[in-house]
């Protein structure tokens, strides 16, 4: 039986964690706060290294014998080949600036989620193996071996960073966090030490072109079952294309708006914008992924996976491409695809055949954002819309992390949102735009296993979201991100119920004026439209 | 003497003083970012908490209305029912103020004959309000184990529709 503590104990307890340097402190695995380990077959799936069953929480991680020599190696060829990681493993002061700038830090309190302590876990290691001061100093020189508790430690606080960039916003040197845990990342998948939630949906990617693992006809299922729904709602049947050569455009979207509500009903505004345009497009079922969760695992699978999407537009002849609302997907085409096989000089510039604007800025990767493309015909006064049609909601605008400040994609949405609803209210000023605060599920973390790890890490958001909620009545929560349309309603539901959660363009789609509908009277959600709740109930 | 009156007069030291008792609960590094109290959106936790501290505290001295209190109480214990604590250590800043306040009172008053009767009854309602912050915790941690059913059953949702195995809005 356990020894169960006598009054006067109990009355003495120190209630202050213990007091230890951060070094002296090894990591603690806890129930909620990390996924489940890869499986075999994903990593065997795309060739990655070491694949076998393992649990984290397992003493044992049934790593190869020379794990730290590939490891240390793994660290040399990164430092000559990305000038960036040399760079921050060197620079930092220590300022403190980044500190309580990450969510997971300011949710859950632990100091090895600011980001100037998790880029210590490998700067550490990195001064004591390749720094003299390091070498000779140790400690001294905040230097440490390399041991399995260090690697530990490194997987647990990598897959706990959603790669979101916030710090670097607020840092004086431009140390970009993401690029840290992006490198740690890399390392330990060179042992195989992966989570099953990113390496799935890598396998299911590499073999089947989306994540969820779609097959063709399942694709074309899910999204004629939708065509039912936009029949039901507007009157009109509209008969999109799958894998049609010489389409103009080939438009690719996150596999979750295939799947998912309320990314389905994303979708929905997707089809019914293109059909009122009269667009010379194509979906593709084997590119059929936006996202790349290949970014999550290292540079090589996110460029494998992305040259994907190049291969599918070469072959089907499209002039370009034209992405749907998706957050790291458009940090992937941004700020690394013409680097891994840009310029895409088989393609075009693209164009909107409506208005003629031609996107300079994509002039190198040939894809476009749907919210710049929509942004442009409403500018152009090419669609007709009734923003009343969305009256019963008060919206307000979550900047994804990677579309905001991996892309700078801010005007456009907020622009698209004003003239599709008439109740849009801006969270706080610190809580937006460049500084806007993490879905806290981002990176491949939007698993089920750690939902605790989510809440924490989504508190900031929340809490400014429930700011607006409580002063005006905010209830629906609009953004740009696949992953935002998965893991938000899950947030809402726990820190500010009543909240619900939409991408852009089902927005747009409900107030979209499509020539021939007949008389509306329901959202796409089947919610019956704004002084029209009567007449649904008499109906029925 | 109304104890009423004294823990009016202190209040401003106990209510610190019990704020500093529920940061000793967080990692000593976290404590200083969690003290700025100005900072709503920037520090979420440390707000909810100071704000939660003195409401409940104000609750003690005005006497419990249940909507308030559930407010400040809900806040505080949403974000503790996260956090890495067993549910004994989530709840059990609330019982620190008993503490706190025969400390601020000295051994003289809190010996004082009168007083007795004054502080158990403080001390009953403190037990209430700690039975209500474990039920409240207990709701929030169902609501995880519910969200997490939710997710999954979202994830089949759809397919289960089409295969007409669950009834849809297409009825």
């Amino acid at each position: 039986m356990a020894k169960f503590p006598k009054p006067e104990e109990l009355s003495n307890i120190d209630f202050a964690p213990p007091r230890k340097g951060w070094m002296d402190l090894p990591v603690e695995f806890k129930p909620g706060m990390f996924c489940h380990g890869s499986k075999p077959k994903s990593l065997e799936a795309v060739g990655f290294p070491n694949p076998r069953d393992w649990k984290p929480a397992d003493a044992d991680w049934k790593l190869p014998e020379n794990w730290k020599e590939i490891i240390i190696e793994g660290i040399a060829e990164r430092l000559r080949k990305y000038r960036s990681f040399r760079l921050f493993m060197d620079i930092c002061v220590r300022c403190g600036a980044c500190a309580d700038k990450c969510h997971f830090f300011i949710g859950t309190g632990d100091p090895k989620n600011m980001p100037v302590l998790r880029a210590e876990l490998i700067r550490s290691v990195y001064r004591k193996e390749f720094t003299t001061a390091g070498k000779i100093l140790g400690k001294m020189a905040g230097a440490r071996e390399l041991t399995l508790d260090v690697l530990k430690e490194w997987w647990y606080y990598f897959y706990q960073c959603t790669e979101c960039r916030r710090c670097s916003v607020f840092c004086p040197y431009g140390i970009d966090q993401a690029e840290i845990t992006i490198i740690g990342r890399e390392l330990l998948n060179l042992l195989g030490l992966n989570i099953e939630w990113i390496a799935g949906p890598v396998a299911n990617c590499y073999m089947k072109g989306n994540h969820l693992g779609l097959e063709p006809h399942t694709i074309v299922g899910n999204l004629e079952y939708m065509l039912d729904d936009i029949e039901t709602i507007t009157g009109k049947r509209i008969k999109p294309t799958f894998n049609r050569k010489g389409a103009e455009i080939l438009f690719v979207t996150p596999s979750g708006d295939l799947f998912a509500d309320p990314g389905t009903y994303t979708a929905m505004g997707y089809m019914m914008l293109f059909e009122e345009l009269g667009l010379d497009y194509t979906w593709s079922t084997y590119a059929s992924e936006g996202g790349n969760f290949g970014f999550f695992t290292s540079n090589e699978m996110a460029k494998r996976l992305n040259a994907k999407l190049y291969a599918e537009a070469k072959r089907l002849g499209v002039k370009y491409i034209i992405g749907g609302e998706c957050g790291h997907m458009w940090r992937v085409i941004h700020q690394y695809m013409d680097t891994w096989q840009g310029p895409a000089d088989f393609l075009e510039v693209p164009k909107s055949p409506i208005t003629g604007t031609v996107f300079e800025n994509a002039r190198s990767t040939k894809m476009i954002h749907i919210a710049e493309f929509t942004a442009d015909l409403i500018k152009n006064n090419k669609l007709k819309l009734d923003a009343k049609r969305n009256d019963h909601l008060k919206v307000t605008w979550h900047d994804s992390c990677n579309t905001a400040r991996g892309m700078g994609i801010l005007e456009e949405p907020r622009y698209i949102l004003r003239n599709v609803v008439n109740n849009f209210f801006e969270m706080p000023e610190d809580t937006i735009r460049e500084k806007t605060f993490c879905c806290g599920s981002g990176s491949g973390l939007n698993a089920s296993e750690d939902t605790d790890l989510r809440m924490k890490g989504g508190l900031p958001r929340a809490n400014a979201v429930k700011f607006v909620h409580d002063r005006h009545g905010v209830n629906m929560l609009a953004n740009i991100c696949a992953i935002d349309r998965a893991t938000l309603p899950p947030l809402m539901d726990y820190w500010v119920p009543g909240v619900k959660v939409a991408g852009l363009h089902e927005l747009v789609a409900n107030a979209l004026v499509m020539k021939g509908e007949k008389e509306r009277t329901t959202d796409l959600r089947g919610e019956p439209l704004p002084g029209l709740e009567q007449k649904e109930e008499k109906a029925s | 003497m109304k104890l009423n009156d004294i823990l009016q007069e202190k209040k401003s030291s106990i209510v610190k003083r019990w704020f500093e008792a529920v940061l000793e609960s967080y990692p000593e590094d976290a404590r200083g970012p969690f003290r700025r109290r100005e900072a709503q959106f920037a520090n979420p936790v440390g707000f909810t908490l100071a704000e939660g501290i003195e409401g409940l505290f104000d609750a003690l001295l005005k006497g419990m209305i249940p909507d308030t209190v559930s407010a400040f109480l809900d806040g505080m214990i949403r974000i503790r029912a996260v956090q890495d604590f067993t549910p004994s250590q989530a709840v059990a800043f609330i019982f620190r103020v008993k503490t706190l306040v025969r400390e601020e009172l000295g051994d003289a008053v809190v010996s004082d004959r009168g007083m007795a009767a004054q502080l158990s009854s403080l001390d009953a309602i403190i037990d209430d309000l700690a039975l209500f912050a474990f039920d409240i915790y207990m709701k929030c941690r169902e609501k995880i184990y519910d969200i997490k059913a939710q997710e999954a059953r979202n994830m089949t949702f759809r397919l289960l529709q089409q295969a007409n195995l669950i009834a849809g809005n297409k009825g």
